[in-house]
């Protein structure tokens, strides 16, 4: 096949390279120029944007002996992804700008692209496996190695976007395995930290970086009763489960902490109460996808793994699809889910589907929270 | 077969310099020293400045030796700028163009921030000439405080071709000193430093012939350039470092050859381009020529193709074997839209469906057999690729 190798820079994308090579593939490595303006070397827990990215990846490539090449996609990602980040945060929900940029950069534009130019798939480093079914049809499933599983973020992912995928390093042992590969295969990224933070996000901090973008929208802080209990900056400075920097002076009447419960872009308002209240027991998405073939749409209940974050776990509950909107509901309450949040079905060890969670219903008491 | 139409990147070493360049690389000594071995090493370097100061019809005094463009650009540009601002603290505007090379777009931008420069951005057309009329114009009336003005010879994306003499007798009568980055010119395209006008001028050893890594500044006798650079005050002190009498002797073979080629090879070279126009113009009836009609040096072919990306076509023909460029090679790892065609009025979209094929002394009728083979294939796979943006 002739493979497209997404190369970041960082030492999965390399291995993951190194072993389409291996595998016989004629591969081509590509890395994204997604910022306007890259710095020129890479700081803190950054992923790939910038200059010194690059030329780690043209490196890579190099002892891989595979041409290489910088794409600029800088334009698409800002639109795509930076700015849904802004209006995601700015509507009140928290946003997952790397599962964005799976969904409309890496396994669109780039993938489109790519099969255009006459690639059959494109080839990245994410923890996950892609195995065929009894019938043949592709599943994406969990990786191996549940550490760094990182099928959560390839939820987006349709059957036909699956087809024109590899992820091969999906049936790793570890993470040390791959470096201890990186380093035997002579490529000088084995021991590049690994990275965390939005990328697309300088100095890490992604509230200060959202107050530059939008600026200050000062409101109040309330209570589910509607009591005022102080003064905020800007509703994109919380989400939902926050704790810290609430500054609100006077304690709770049970002397317990204060938790973000809900936020209200259109009074500007921020609501907080006892963790209790941020437990839910249903979540709802009307945006939804299915990963590889679609289920029987019944419209019955059927028992999942949901899972909510990118570094958690899934948690047991049903789903069903009514009225064109999937319902969730979790066996045991879980908190901190907030609205724009992806929640993404497991069977399994496979990956389902997914939906952004457009609202929730507490747990608690009957008190929706999300949208108005 | 590989296919290299990519001769305004780099060119290769002309063969006939080899076996000299070789031998110099083994002479022992420092060109500075006093003994016999450097005055050997020294001979090397002055034969060198002499073939130099021929090919460029300039005096021997005036060639100084230097890394390459980057470095002689820079030299020119703040040494030309800061001499005029110590003299006069009112002349402080330079005019240059931002159809220029990064080079001589970013020493002006560092003048602007560090040194209170001014820079004064002369209008240009969609093919890229320069407005002569706004300069006459711009002059009548802020001559006074000018420090300098800095246009490049022939564009190194686009091949456009600056008249520098209409431009240095406008500057002479205010007695305004002219810069020129001469890089993509020389070699290719005649040169007369003496009727130039020019005060500086800067050409780079690998794009005719010579080995990357040097590189000749040509400051007239009578220039006055503050010093930017300090050392051990070689080169006129004005670019200071230990020279190399195996690449001076490179450049000044490689110029001797080029200047005396020149008319053959731009003959032939300008056969070939228009192969490559004709073949391009067939296949994809849309796309721009980018200097239109105006004068260019035939050598670089450059076009903008709507509705297609550059790194597309780029990536298609060089999977066919076939080496070209999408303008600049210089920015370090990462593709964007041409500054050139964006400055000559052209959207960012436009700017990026840019390709550059360019010709050299080496090219022959079978590369370009092989390009008009390969290209209709690579435009229709990039036209279907379209472009990144929605």
């Amino acid at each position: 096949m002739k493979v497209l190798a997404a190369m970041s820079g960082g030492v999965d994308s390399a291995v993951a390279a190194a072993r389409a090579v291996e595998a016989g593939h004629e591969v081509v490595g590509v890395h994204l120029a997604l910022s306007r303006n890259p710095g020129t070397l890479r700081t803190g827990s950054r992923g790939c944007c910038t200059i010194e990215d690059s030329m780690d990846a043209q490196r890579a490539a190099n002892i891989l002996g595979i041409p290489y090449y910088v794409w600029d996609f800088s334009e698409r990602f800002k639109e795509e992804v930076v700015d849904d980040f802004i209006a995601e945060y700015q509507a009140g929900r928290t946003p997952n700008p790397c599962m964005r940029c799976n969904e409309r950069i890496k396994f669109a534009a780039l993938l489109e692209k790519a099969l255009a130019l006459g690639f059959d798939a494109v080839c990245t480093g994410h923890y996950a496996s892609l195995v065929n079914d009894v019938n043949g049809n592709l599943e994406l499933h969990r990786s191996n190695e549940l550490a760094k599983d990182q099928s959560y973020v390839l939820g987006v992912l349709t059957a036909e976007q699956l087809a024109h995928s590899m992820f091969p390093l999906g049936a790793t042992a570890s993470k040390s395995d791959i470096r201890r590969e990186a380093e035997e295969r002579g490529l000088s990224v084995a021991n590049k930290p690994d990275s965390y933070d939005i990328c697309f996000i300088p100095e890490g901090d992604t509230q200060d970086w959202l107050s530059e973008k939008v600026g200050k929208a000062p409101g109040q802080i309330v209570d589910r009763e509607g009591t005022v209990l102080g003064d905020h900056s800007g509703t994109h400075e919380f989400t939902v489960g926050q704790r810290k920097g609430l500054s609100i002076g006077r304690p709770a009447a049970d002397g317990k902490p204060r938790y973000v419960l809900e936020i209200r872009p259109k009074t500007n308002t921020v609501v907080v109460g006892p963790q209790a209240a941020l437990a839910i027991s249903e979540m709802f998405g009307s945006r939804y996808t299915w990963c590889g073939v679609a289920p029987d749409q019944s419209g019955e209940w059927t028992d999942i793994h949901v899972q909510v974050r990118a570094h958690s776990e899934g948690v047991e509950a049903q789903y069903r699809v009514n009225n064109g909107q999937m319902e969730i509901k979790v066996s045991e309450p879980i908190i901190g889910v907030a609205p724009g949040q992806t929640a993404v079905l497991y069977l399994g060890s496979r990956v389902l589907g997914q939906t952004t969670i457009d609202r929730t219903v507490s747990s608690v008491a009957a008190i929706p929270v999300g949208v108005e | 077969m590989s296919v290299y139409l990519d001769h305004a990147s780099t060119t290769p070493i002309r063969p006939e310099i080899l076996d000299g360049y070789m031998s110099q690389l083994q002479v022992l000594g420092n060109p500075s020293s006093v003994h016999g071995s450097g005055q050997r090493a020294r001979q090397s370097v002055e034969d060198a400045r002499d073939r130099m100061a021929k090919a460029l019809d300039c005096h021997r005094s005036e060639v100084l030796f230097t890394s390459g463009g980057t470095e002689g650009i820079n030299l020119a540009i703040k040494g030309l700028y800061l001499a005029a601002v110590r003299k006069d603290p009112n002349r402080n505007i330079i005019i240059t163009a931002a159809t220029e090379h990064h080079a001589g777009v970013e020493p002006v931008e560092y003048l602007e921030t560090s040194e209170g420069a001014e820079a004064v951005w002369a209008p240009v057309s969609s093919t890229g000439e320069i407005d002569l009329d706004w300069l006459a114009n711009f002059l009548a009336e802020n001559a006074s405080k000018v420090a300098l003005i800095s246009l490049m010879w022939v564009n190194n994306e686009t091949g456009l071709i600056t008249p520098i003499e209409q431009i240095t007798q406008l500057a002479q009568h205010y007695k305004v000193p002219v810069h020129s980055d001469a890089v993509a010119a020389f070699g290719h395209v005649p040169i007369s430093f003496k009727k130039s006008g020019l005060t500086t001028m800067v050409v780079s050893g690998h794009k005719f012939g010579a080995p990357v890594g040097v590189g000749a500044l040509i400051v007239a006798r009578d220039a006055k350039m503050a010093i930017t650079s300090h050392g051990g005050g070689q080169e006129r002190g004005i670019r200071s470092g230990t020279l190399s009498s195996a690449l001076t002797f490179a450049i000044g073979a490689a110029a001797a050859l080029a200047e005396e080629e020149l008319e053959t090879v731009r003959q032939r070279v300008s056969g070939l381009a228009q192969r490559v126009i004709d073949v391009i113009e067939q296949t994809a009836p849309e796309a721009i020529f980018s200097r239109g009609a105006q004068p260019g040096y035939e050598g670089i072919v450059h076009f903008t193709f709507p509705g297609c990306s550059g790194d597309s076509l780029l990536f298609l023909l060089d999977s066919a074997g076939v080496s070209v460029s999408t303008g600049s090679a210089c920015r370090a790892g990462v593709a964007e839209a041409s500054h050139v065609l964006m400055a000559m009025g052209r959207s960012a979209d436009q700017a990026r469906g840019s390709l550059r094929i360019s010709l050299g002394y080496t090219s022959t009728d079978a590369e370009v057999d092989l390009f008009i083979a390969a290209f209709p294939m690579a435009y229709a796979g990039a036209k279907k690729a379209g472009l990144p943006s929605k």
